[in-house]
């Protein structure tokens, strides 16, 4: 038995021995005690190093609150740094280490900081690190030199880089009530809805039900409070309309009484069984939320608090009722209320001497006055603690008279010999979450405490949360609460009885003893009360800035502990009450949450891939894949030793030569039907469409309302009411919801429906002088040739038995087919055009072929309509109709839109037989060192089988009026330079004979 | 001697740090000034400072409705570049850029501006091309950019996922390594020392109910802290500037209202050396000094005042995140915030003179506000001594959509969720 | 932040697309009144209170939404389908704040 560990009480099991290391040193614990508790029992004081001074702590807190005892836990190479020990439950092989000292937590160099003591005051990095105003180090670099080490100095533990193996996962869930803590607010809560029959869900981030009645000593209805509350709890697990989660913390509360919640599934477990997920993220959707989040209570502020040995005093009735755990053998406590004489009373049960209650009241109750002596303490009342000693444990402390009112100090020092002093500062109400929700705290003078706000959403608040601290008001608070919230009438039976030790619920309004020595307030960011002070004099002293410029309560405590402190010795500075300096606004998280959990699922599996009926075949017959969006498509379909020049120029040259075969499945597709649909689209596009004919395509251009040019693509006439549009790959979901937005916004008097069929349809198309004889020899049902099947005409036939819809469009400029057929079937039918082509020397081809052979063309796609190009940019304003309105119509020819020195599409030919770049630059005069006076930029290049030319186009400033001369390509980033011929973007068959035919 | 220097804070340390004056005064305010800035953010408060500094006119008023800096300078994540695609963008945030060089000496206030780089990842052959688009239109206008391959992305970030395997593979990426980051609080407050030291009067908790009018000319505004009198009156007061022009009788802008989310994690030793973004969703991230991961992603994507997000944007940023960092999987988040956009249907600003006489405009800051802040002040500054725009600013008027002489770095269109 | 969908029920925010102020008006088609037409694509009410606004659930029935939410609280107030051209889904549908 460890010196520090009791014979009987807590809830660990003392037959059970846990082995575990910290720092590397082996340990004992036993099951049920945290990390904190089993190292605590085993005689360690020192548990981390503060961030700015690198100052030797221990425990000040035994929950979420915990700013101190920072450690990283090891699970092979996966790290997980910043975690309390608090709330570490240990587990055999746990490998825990401490952080943010080298090189080790007794011996830290770091500590050498405590040195720079008043220079590094707050705010110190904005006064200085300027370096000098001329010279090499002017500007930033002084900085960033100094900056090199500030950054090594801080932070705290140090992030993984192993992929995380673990599994997360996200639950949604909905219930009627949610009950937010388990302690006896809301275990009464819990209860009382969930006899209402509604549904229920608890959650608590311990791993116990029961909050403060598992350390309180309380008892209720007859019973040690641990006991009630683990039977309250065993009554709640038997109801199906109740779902409890423990070790969950409800971290988050959003809009529409959606809150977001962790559970901790197999943190605290040597193995995950199979299946685990290591933490669970919960979004509830309650239709009611009770609050029952209990408090916190607040450390003083008196010169060497954060000695470690200085510990909040409930914290000590928790490691000593709940783990058996004696912080010290010689116990001082320091209050300014009365509960920590009950704290008293736990420790001196357990087996601690209790030397003294030093407490800054002198008109000590005396109820009060009995417990001290219960304790055996000596009663020093009107006294304050003015100092502690002791390095890295806590030897000793001075404490001197105190007048509460004034605050004065008075009378000679006396010592008293401790190794464990206990503080209560008061206790401030848990109101983070109704915070979030959307209203902010009030001040309440006589709790010292911010309330709750008038609840902005659907919760009710019960217990401590409300500032009702003693247990008996959280029972009838939480029993009111949970049947309020679960819209059932008020109970008259009985309320169970709780026999607990007395005490007024109002601290002195005391927060800091002024005395010679560093005091702390917030302790993990070493922020001390003449930090405070030194904002105030400085001018920060809204809450805000005093937060900013001090960063107090921005540690990862996130000012649980030191709000307000923090906050009343600047209303002490201002000579204003508390709430006209104010309080921040808490926001989401109320603990940290582990990213993640908060990615779940998508944890390697960001986005989903969407593949086109025929992805396989191109993955076995040696396609190299291209991303796009979230596409995947054929980029070459490369021979053994080619290059991917070598292999698109093969592709594109095949093609023309005889005949290729590409897969378009990825373009989008809309169904657009209705007796309007022809009036519909001639609105949609600047061209015309209710002059179509049936059994014919058009190419279409839409706008954006602004006039600017949006997407394009053909229209397929399948009946009279009833359209087939495509779109680009890029765009498909946009055009769908602009279609969409028009048709029930604008004009719901049209009588046409839109359906997204892109994936219900396979493409392909071939191409190139074959292409009609190899469809006529695999097509059924149709003739393919002129008469029957002329450019832009439609027809249906099969393939390979399948049926298929043939349209005569060109992309390529080649004679070619689009060949649709239903997505089921796309591989076959793409498997007997294949076989078909054999004997033409049909190719595969890609999207690099594909690209060059659209650039021979001039065609322009989504790096032309780039979103900032006009119709008459892309040379497309023969499809504006002058006949009828359109989208962007009454827009399009505003000033900026018509301006000469727009960039409008031209083509490139490289004049130095390089290749050009996408994305290169286009110049009147060559400046290598210091390229200027950019005319534009290249869209998209290639090398051009047909021309025998690098080639490209681009966007480029007055373009048309710059055909027939010579400018240059610029392209620093890649360092390419070179001379260009400026040329129309029509390179190849400008007047169409090869695919008409 | 240096107000602030290592020489006057030992001083200082040595009297116990009692001797140090407050950043700037609590003044109340005057009946009447040359001119008014509305709006206590960065901008407002570095167009005081260089009216003062660089035109001479200290006869002037910063109204601020609550606590200075309590917009979008003390809740964004820092970074600050000027790797635009079009020139007018690029001319002004470059402007911008060397003012920040030079800031901290400027200031005398170190707002810790670390160059530190920003790197967009790029993970489709066809946004490589994008980039170099884009970083070849900076170099073409003197500004610092290069393209990197995988190797060098993998040494300078090691714990970026760079496998062949990921969901979207990075291929290479355009840095400017003149980008950085800066301390955004010390960034306001350096401003509103320099302002006030120059004469300028700062009132905070003044809030503008109502404008003062001459016929049509604005002379002055009414403030829960009584009328003020100018000759002038700017404003500069981003996401509530629909509310304060409706305030002036101008009932519809180009802007929308909308809540951009940020996110920090608990303080880490080193991990991310530099500004980073993912190309295949929206997500930024960097490290502060103090270790915390600063990073973001989407706007929530609806019109909004309140300064809280929701859900969906959390875990979608938190995702991207891991996309690109499986290892950091474990780290927690510490804080979230909201902050409100004044989204344009372009997604530039506006800096002009009017749009009423006597009244100057600042708005139109999106989510990129921050790195503006000296040229958005400077600019401001000189159109509001000058009446006229800067040849920087003068793209930025108020009616260039009306015109379309659109300035769409993105290509979104008049769809302001989507810039 | 939930939306009822008349069709399919209250639904998490996630499913639905904002498609912006539900009061903007647009001009006839025939129209060239280049200044209303500026004003229905560029300008906008924004107020900080109830606003009219339209939303498609694009990720449920894809039926645009007239909603009249509350900026500053994200409160809604109504929702009703926007089909049937009526401008405003109640008589707070301004947008004042």
């Amino acid at each position: 038995m460890s010196p520090r560990r009791t014979e009987t009480g807590g809830r660990i099991d003392r037959l059970r021995t846990i082995r575990f290391t910290f720092d590397g040193a082996p340990y004992t614990g036993h099951a049920g005690d945290t990390l904190a508790s089993a190292l605590l029992a085993s005689g360690v004081t020192l548990f981390g190093r503060s961030f700015k001074y690198h100052r030797p702590r221990g425990l000040l807190a035994a929950g979420v609150e915990e700013p101190n005892a920072l450690v990283t836990v090891l699970r092979g190479e996966v790290r997980e740094p910043n975690i309390p020990a608090t709330m570490v439950e240990i587990y055999d092989g746990l490998v825990a280490v401490s952080q943010n000292r080298t090189p080790s937590l007794a011996w830290d160099i770091g500590a050498l900081n405590q040195l720079g003591g008043k220079i590094l005051s707050a705010g110190f990095y904005y006064k200085t690190f300027m370096g000098p105003v001329i010279g090499p180090l002017k500007g930033t670099r002084f900085w960033m030199f100094c900056e090199h080490f500030i950054r090594r100095a801080a932070g705290l533990g140090k992030a993984g880089t192993a992929p995380d193996p673990a599994r997360y996962e996200r639950m949604n869930a909905f219930c009627d009530v949610l009950v937010v803590g388990s302690g006896p607010a809301g275990l009464m809560a819990a209860k009382a809805a969930a006899d209402q029959g509604v549904r229920v869900i608890l959650a608590d981030l311990e791993a116990h039900f029961g909050g403060s009645a598992n350390w309180s000593g309380e008892s209720i209805d007859g019973m040690p409070a641990a006991d009630w509350a683990q039977r309250m709890a065993a009554q709640l697990a038997g109801n199906d309309n109740v779902r409890l989660l423990p070790r969950t913390t409800v971290w988050g509360y959003y809009d529409g009484n959606t809150l977001a919640a962790l559970e901790r599934v197999t943190d605290h477990k040597e193995v995950a069984a199979k299946g685990e997920p290591r933490q669970r993220y919960w979004a509830i959707r309650a239709g009611k939320v009770v609050l029952a989040t209990g408090s916190f209570e607040r450390p003083l502020v008196f010169p060497g608090n954060d000695r470690p040995g200085v510990m909040l005093a409930h914290a000590a009735e928790r490691y000593v009722n709940e783990y058996g755990v004696l912080p010290g053998q010689r116990v001082a406590l320091f209050t300014n209320n009365d509960s920590a004489y009950r704290s008293a009373v736990a420790l001196k049960k357990a087996g601690a001497a209790v030397v003294a209650i030093i407490d800054v009241r002198s008109d000590v109750s005396n109820e009060m006055r009995r417990l001290a002596s219960d304790a055996e303490a000596e009663l020093l009342a009107g006294h304050a603690v003015v100092a502690t000693e002791g390095g890295k444990a806590l030897t000793g402390l001075k404490v001197q008279r105190f007048d509460a009112v004034s605050g004065s100090l008075s009378g000679d020092e006396r010592s008293v010999h401790a190794d464990s002093l206990l503080m209560s500062g008061g206790w401030s109400p848990t109101i983070h979450l109704a915070s979030q929700a959307g209203a902010k705290a009030e001040w309440d003078s006589s709790r010292q405490a911010f309330l709750p706000p008038k609840p902005t959403q659907r919760w009710i608040g019960a217990g401590a949360f409300t500032g009702s601290f003693s247990t008996a008001e959280a029972i009838a608070e939480g029993r009111a609460a949970g049947l309020q919230a679960a819209g059932g009438a008020a109970l008259s039976a009985p309320l169970p009885v709780v026999e607990a030790v007395p005490g007024d619920p109002d601290p002195a309004p005391v927060f800091e003893i002024r005395a010679k020595g560093k005091s702390f307030v917030d302790f993990q960011h070493d922020v001390t009360a003449e930090d405070v002070r030194l904002a105030h004099r400085e001018g920060f002293v809204s809450v805000e800035h005093l937060k900013r410029y001090t960063t107090l309560g921005m540690a990862t405590d996130q000012g649980k502990n030191s709000n307000v402190p923090g906050l009343a010795i600047m209303a002490e500075a201002l000579g204003k009450p508390i709430p006209e300096v104010g309080t921040t606004r808490f926001r989401p998280p109320y603990t940290a949450v582990s990213i993640g959990s908060l990615a779940a699922e998508r944890f390697g599996d960001l986005k989903p891939e969407r593949l086109t009926p025929m992805h396989d075949w191109h993955i076995a017959n040696g396609a190299r894949m291209y991303s796009a969006g979230l596409w995947y498509r054929p980029m070459i379909y490369g021979l053994p030793g080619e290059t991917v020049e070598q292999a698109y120029v093969r592709e594109a040259k095949a093609t023309r030569d005889s005949a290729g075969i590409v897969d378009v499945s990825t373009l989008g597709k809309i169904a657009v039907q209705g007796p309007d649909a022809a009036e519909f689209l001639d609105r949609v596009y600047t061209n015309m469409f209710s002059t179509l004919a049936v059994g014919k395509a058009r190419y279409g251009l839409m706008l954006r309302e602004d006039g600017l040019a949006f997407d394009d693509g053909t229209t397929w006439r399948l009946g009279e009411q009833d359209f087939l549009m495509t779109t680009t790959t890029a765009n498909a979901g946009k055009v769908m919801q602009h279609l969409e937005y028009f048709l029930d916004v604008i004009w719901p008097e049209l009588k046409v429906t839109v359906t997204s069929v892109t994936d219900e349809w396979a493409g392909a198309a071939i191409g190139g002088p074959n292409a009609r004889a190899i469809l006529a020899s695999c097509v059924t049902g149709t003739a393919v040739d002129n008469a029957t099947l002329p450019f832009m005409g439609i027809v249906h036939g099969r393939i390979a038995g399948v049926p298929v819809m043939i349209c005569r469009l060109s992309f390529s400029g080649e004679m070619a087919f689009e060949v649709y057929s239903g997505a089921g079937y796309g591989t076959r039918v793409w498997e007997a055009l294949i076989e078909a082509g054999k004997p033409f020397g049909l190719v595969t081809y890609g999207l690099e072929a594909l690209g060059t052979m659209r650039i021979e063309k001039g065609h322009v796609t989504g790096a032309e309509i780039d979103g900032r190009t006009t119709a008459r940019d892309l040379h497309l304003d023969w499809m504006l109709s002058k006949k009828k309105p359109f989208i962007g119509s009454a827009m399009m020819d505003r000033e900026g839109l018509i301006a000469p020195d727009r960039l409008e599409l031209v083509g490139l030919i490289a004049l130095d037989n390089r290749a050009l770049n996408g994305g290169g630059h286009i110049v009147e005069a060559l400046d290598e060192v210091n390229p200027h006076d950019s005319l534009g930029h290249i869209t998209a290049c290639c090398y051009s089988p047909a021309l025998g030319k690098y080639i490209a186009l681009a966007l480029v400033k007055g373009g048309r009026a710059r055909h027939g001369t010579r400018a240059f390509v610029s392209d620093p980033l890649r360092n390419r330079f070179g001379p260009v011929e400026i040329v129309s973007n029509h390179f190849y068959d400008p007047d169409g004979s090869r695919m008409h035919g | 001697m240096a107000e602030y220097s290592a020489f006057s804070l030992l001083k200082n340390a040595l009297a116990g740090n009692k001797d140090w004056k407050p950043a700037w005064r609590k003044p109340d305010p005057k009946a009447s000034y040359d001119v008014i800035v509305i709006g206590g953010g960065g901008h407002g408060l570095s167009t005081a400072y260089y009216l003062a500094k660089e035109h001479g006119i200290t006869n002037v008023a910063v109204l601020e409705k609550g606590w200075l800096g309590s917009g979008n300078v003390g809740r964004n994540t820092t970074a600050v570049r000027s790797n635009y695609l079009l020139p007018q963008n690029t001319r002004f945030y470059e402007h911008s850029m060397k003012l920040w060089e030079n800031l901290s000496h400027d200031l005398n206030y170190n707002v810790m501006f670390s160059q530190r780089g920003c790197l967009n990842l790029a993970h489709t052959p066809a946004q490589l091309d994008d980039y170099a688009r884009r970083g070849n239109a900076m170099r073409h206008l003197g500004v610092d950019a290069e393209l990197m391959n995988v190797e060098q992305i993998k040494r300078l970030v090691p714990a970026l996922d760079v496998s062949g395997s990921a969901r979207f593979p990075v291929l290479g990426g355009l840095m400017q390594p003149r980008a950085g980051t800066a301390r955004h609080d010390a960034v306001a407050w350096g401003y509103a020392r320099g302002a006030d030291r120059r004469g300028v009067d700062i009132i905070e908790n003044c809030e503008v109910t109502g404008f003062l009018r001459d016929g049509g000319r604005i002379t002055g505004v009414s403030t829960t802290r009584g009328e003020i009198r100018a000759k002038k009156v700017a404003l500069a007061v981003a996401g509530s500037t629909s509310h304060v022009m409706q305030l002036a009788g101008i009932s519809h802008m180009p802007i929308e209202s909308h809540v951009l989310q940020a996110f920090v994690s608990e303080s880490l030793k080193p991990v991310i050396d530099t500004v980073l973004t993912f190309g295949m969703g929206h997500f930024y991230i960097s490290q502060s000094d103090k270790g915390g991961l600063v990073y973001g992603g989407d706007l929530d994507g609806y019109n909004s005042y309140a300064q809280r997000g929701s859900l969906p944007i959390v875990d979608e940023v938190m995702s991207e995140m891991l996309a690109l960092f499986p290892g950091l999987a474990r780290v927690r988040m510490l804080r979230s915030w909201g902050g409100l956009c004044d989204m344009t249907m372009d997604g530039s600003p506006i800096i002009t003179t009017g749009p009423l006489p006597g009244m100057y405009l600042n708005c139109g800051w999106c989510y990129g506000g921050f790195k503006a802040t000296p040229a958005s002040g400077w600019c401001f500054a000189y159109t509001i001594a000058k009446d006229e725009p800067h040849e920087f600013n003068a793209p930025f008027t108020l009616d260039r959509f009306y015109r379309g002489l659109i300035i769409d770095d993105k290509g979104q269109g008049a769809n302001p969720r989507l810039h | 932040m939930l939306i009822t969908c008349p069709y399919c029920g209250p639904r998490d925010v996630i499913e639905f697309t904002y498609q912006g102020d539900g009061n903007r008006e647009r001009p006839q088609p025939p129209s060239q009144d280049l200044d209303a037409w500026n004003a229905y694509v560029y300008d906008r009410l924004n107020p900080a209170g109830d606003h009219n606004e339209i939303w498609q659930h694009s990720g449920g029935c894809r039926a645009h939404l007239r909603v009249v939410r509350n900026t500053i609280t994200h409160e809604i107030l109504s929702t009703a389908f926007a089909r049937g051209g009526h401008k405003s889904a109640d008589n707070r549908a301004e947008g004042r704040s």
